[in-house]
C-alpha cells in the first residue's frame, strides 16, 4: 500500500483577479523506502501541492482532491487534532532557506527539544540527551556546544543539518524536502544530499524531494514526476526519464542543461516545446 | 590578441567593526590576485560563498578600490583612490548583478533605467537616448513598447535582460557578470546564456563571468579561475580545468557538482536495489 496517495489534487488561490489555479489535477503516490523527486520550474506548483498535504497553505487557498490518504487513513476527513498527530511526527518537512526556517530568538537546542516534547513527551534530561544524539547523527561538529547556539551563529549548511535533525526527531515515515540544497554551496549541497540519502536508507523512509535541479534528481531519485504550470507532464523511474524522456517538455528541460549543450547554443524550452503547448 | 583587463597582485581588506570593548578587525578578502584577460574572451571566476569572487567583481567594475596591487584596463593602470572615475572609464566596464529582482529600482520605468547611464556619462540628446534605449531593448529580445513599463511587470528572465541592456547602454568593452543566471529557472537560464553569447559576438565583448555553477561555466567560459578563501588556487583553460584539474580544491568542487549522467544513475539505482532487497 502506498504511504501517501493523492488523486486529482487541485489548489486554487483567491486573488484580486479572481481564482488562480496553482495546482491542477496532480496525482502523487509514494511508497515506503522510495525517493520521489518532483521537478519543475518556478510556478509549476511543486511546493504548493506538498504544502497542501502539510496543511501549511494560507486560508486563501482552496484545496480539493478526490483522494488524499496517508497510510490508508483519509486526510481529507481528519480533524485538525488528528492531523497534527501525524504532521511533524510521521510526516515532516524541511524547507529551502535553512536560516529563515529556524526561529532566531531561541537556541537550536531549545527548538529541537520543543519537537521532542510536543510529539514524544520527552522532557528535561531525556530530551537533551536525545537532542544530542540527533545532532550527532546529522553530523554537526561539537554537538554539545551547538545545542546552545543561536541560528545566526551557524552557517547555512549547519542550519540545514539542524532542520534535518528536527525533521527526523520522531523517525518520520515520510520526509518532504522542499529544495533542501538550493541556498547552499555545491560542496555543502553534496554533504546534505549524502546525509539525506543515508538517513533515508537507514530509516527506510519515504522521501519526496522537491527540486528544480536535474542534477539533484539524478543523484537522489528512484522515481520522478515532472510538473509544469500546475500539471504533471510525465512520471517515470529515474533511469527511463533520463535515458528516454517521453514528454516534449521533459526533453526540452534536459536539452536546456548546460552539460547537454551541443555546439555553441543551448536549446531552450521555448525552442523545443512551445508548439506542443 | 591584446590583453584588455589585467590584475596584478590585487588585495582587498574589509574592516569588521568589533563589539563592545573589542577592537575592530580586518579581514583580508583577497590575497593577491593576478590575471590577464584577452579581448573577446570569457574568464570564469568560480568559488563558493565567501571566497572573494564578488569582491573581485566589484574591484574590476571600479565600484570598490583594491587596497594594494594594480588594475590595468587596456594597459593603463587605474587607481580609483587616486583618480576620479571618468565617464570614459565608466563606459569601459559595466556589471550585471545576480538578482534582477533587487538590482532594478521598482519605481523607475524601464526607459529611465536604460537612459540613466547616458544622462550621467554622456551628453546625448533626449530623443537619441530614447532611440538608443528602444533599440537596445530589441537587441536583448524585448520590445520597443516595454520602454514605459515598470520592472514588476516583467518575469525574472526579462528583468535580467533589462539589466543586461542597461549594462550595454554605454557600449562597454568589458562586462562583469556576477552570477547572472543563478536566480533564473533552467529554461530561462538557457535563453539568457544564449543571449549573452550572441551579444559577445556582436559587440566583441570581454566577459568576466562570476559563478558557482560549474556546469554553466563549462558551457560558457574560455578560461577558468578557481578561488578559495581569497586566493586563486587554479587558473587554466576551460578544457584543462575540466579534463585534468590540478588542485585538490578544484577536484572537490568538480566531484560535488551533481551531473545527470545515465551511467552514474544506473549504478546508483542498482546499488539501492541491492540494499533494499537485503533488508
Amino acid at each position: 500500500m502506498a504511504l501517501l496517495k493523492i488523486r486529482n489534487l487541485t489548489v486554487e488561490f483567491d486573488t484580486a483577479q479572481g481564482p488562480f489555479r496553482a495546482v491542477d489535477g496532480i496525482d502523487v503516490e509514494v511508497e515506503e523506502r522510495e525517493v520521489l523527486a518532483i521537478v519543475g520550474e518556478s510556478g509549476s506548483g511543486k511546493s504548493v501541492s506538498m504544502l497542501a498535504v502539510m496543511g501549511l497553505l494560507p486560508p486563501t487557498a482552496t484545496i480539493t482532491a478526490d483522494e488524499m490518504t496517508y497510510d490508508g487513513r483519509d486526510m481529507l476527513k481528519m480533524s485538525g487534532r488528528e492531523r497534527r498527530q501525524i504532521i511533524g511526527r510521521e510526516i515532516s518537512m524541511i524547507f529551502q532557506e535553512p536560516i529563515s526556517s529556524l526561529n532566531p530568538s531561541f537556541t537550536c537546542g531549545y527548538q529541537i527539544e520543543e519537537v521532542l516534547e510536543r510529539h514524544l513527551g520527552l522532557k528535561g534530561k531525556a530530551a537533551r540527551k536525545r537532542a544530542l544524539e540527533l545532532f550527532e547523527s546529522v553530523g554537526i561538529p561539537d554537538p554539545a556546544r551547538r545545542l546552545k547556539s543561536y541560528p545566526h551563529q551557524l552557517s547555512g549548511g549547519q542550519c540545514q543539518r539542524v532542520m534535518i535533525a528536527m525533521a527526523i526527531a520522531c523517525k518520520p515515515r515520510l520526509l518532504i524536502a522542499d529544495e533542501p540544497t538550493t541556498a547552499l554551496d555545491v560542496t555543502i549541497q553534496k554533504q546534505i544530499l549524502d546525509l539525506l540519502m543515508k538517513l533515508q536508507e537507514e530509516y527506510g523512509m519515504g522521501l519526496i524531494m522537491i527540486t528544480h535541479d536535474m542534477g539533484v534528481v539524478a543523484e537522489t531519485a528512484d522515481r520522478v514526476s515532472v510538473q509544469y504550470k500546475g500539471r504533471k507532464m510525465e512520471e517515470a523511474d529515474v533511469l527511463s526519464l533520463f535515458e528516454n524522456p517521453q514528454h516534449p517538455y521533459t526533453r526540452a528541460l534536459l536539452a536546456a542543461l548546460p552539460e547537454n549543450a551541443t555546439g555553441d547554443r543551448l536549446l531552450t524550452v521555448a525552442d523545443g516545446w512551445e508548439g506542443v503547448q | 590578441m591584446s590583453v584588455i583587463l589585467e590584475g596584478r597582485n590585487l588585495t582587498r581588506d574589509y574592516v569588521v567593526s568589533g563589539g563592545f570593548l573589542r577592537g575592530a578587525k580586518t579581514v583580508r578578502a583577497l590575497h593577491g590576485i593576478s590575471f590577464a584577460l584577452e579581448q573577446g574572451k570569457t574568464l570564469a571566476i568560480v568559488g563558493e560563498s565567501g571566497c572573494g569572487k564578488s569582491t573581485l567583481a566589484r574591484i574590476l567594475t571600479l565600484i570598490d578600490p583594491a587596497n594594494t596591487g594594480e588594475l590595468l584596463i587596456e594597459g593603463k593602470p587605474i587607481d580609483i583612490r587616486e583618480q576620479k572615475v571618468t565617464p570614459e572609464l565608466r563606459a569601459k566596464v559595466q556589471i550585471v548583478f545576480q538578482n534582477p529582482y533587487s538590482s532594478l529600482n521598482p519605481r523607475q520605468k524601464v526607459g529611465d533605467v536604460l537612459t540613466e547611464p547616458l544622462i550621467i556619462n554622456t551628453d546625448v540628446p533626449a530623443a537619441e537616448r530614447r532611440e538608443r534605449a528602444e533599440a537596445m531593448l530589441q537587441k536583448v529580445g524585448l520590445e520597443r513598447q516595454h520602454y514605459n513599463r515598470y520592472p514588476h511587470m516583467f518575469s525574472g528572465g526579462q528583468r535580467q535582460r533589462i539589466a543586461i541592456a542597461r549594462a550595454l547602454m554605454l557600449n562597454p568593452k568589458i562586462l562583469v557578470l556576477d552570477e547572472p543566471v543563478s536566480a533564473l529557472d533552467l529554461s530561462v537560464q538557457a535563453q539568457v546564456l544564449n543571449l549573452l553569447k550572441d551579444l559577445q559576438d556582436e559587440f566583441d565583448l570581454t566577459y568576466v563571468f562570476v559563478s558557482h555553477d560549474l556546469s554553466v561555466v563549462r558551457y560558457f567560459a574560455d578560461e577558468v579561475m578557481v578561488m578559495n578563501a581569497g586566493e586563486v588556487v587554479e587558473h587554466a583553460s576551460r578544457d584543462a580545468i575540466f579534463a585534468n584539474p590540478q588542485h585538490e580544491y578544484t577536484r572537490t568542487l568538480l566531484a560535488a557538482t551533481p551531473i545527470a549522467d545515465v551511467e552514474k544513475i544506473r549504478e546508483r539505482v542498482e546499488r539501492r536495489k541491492a540494499l533494499f532487497e537485503k533488508a
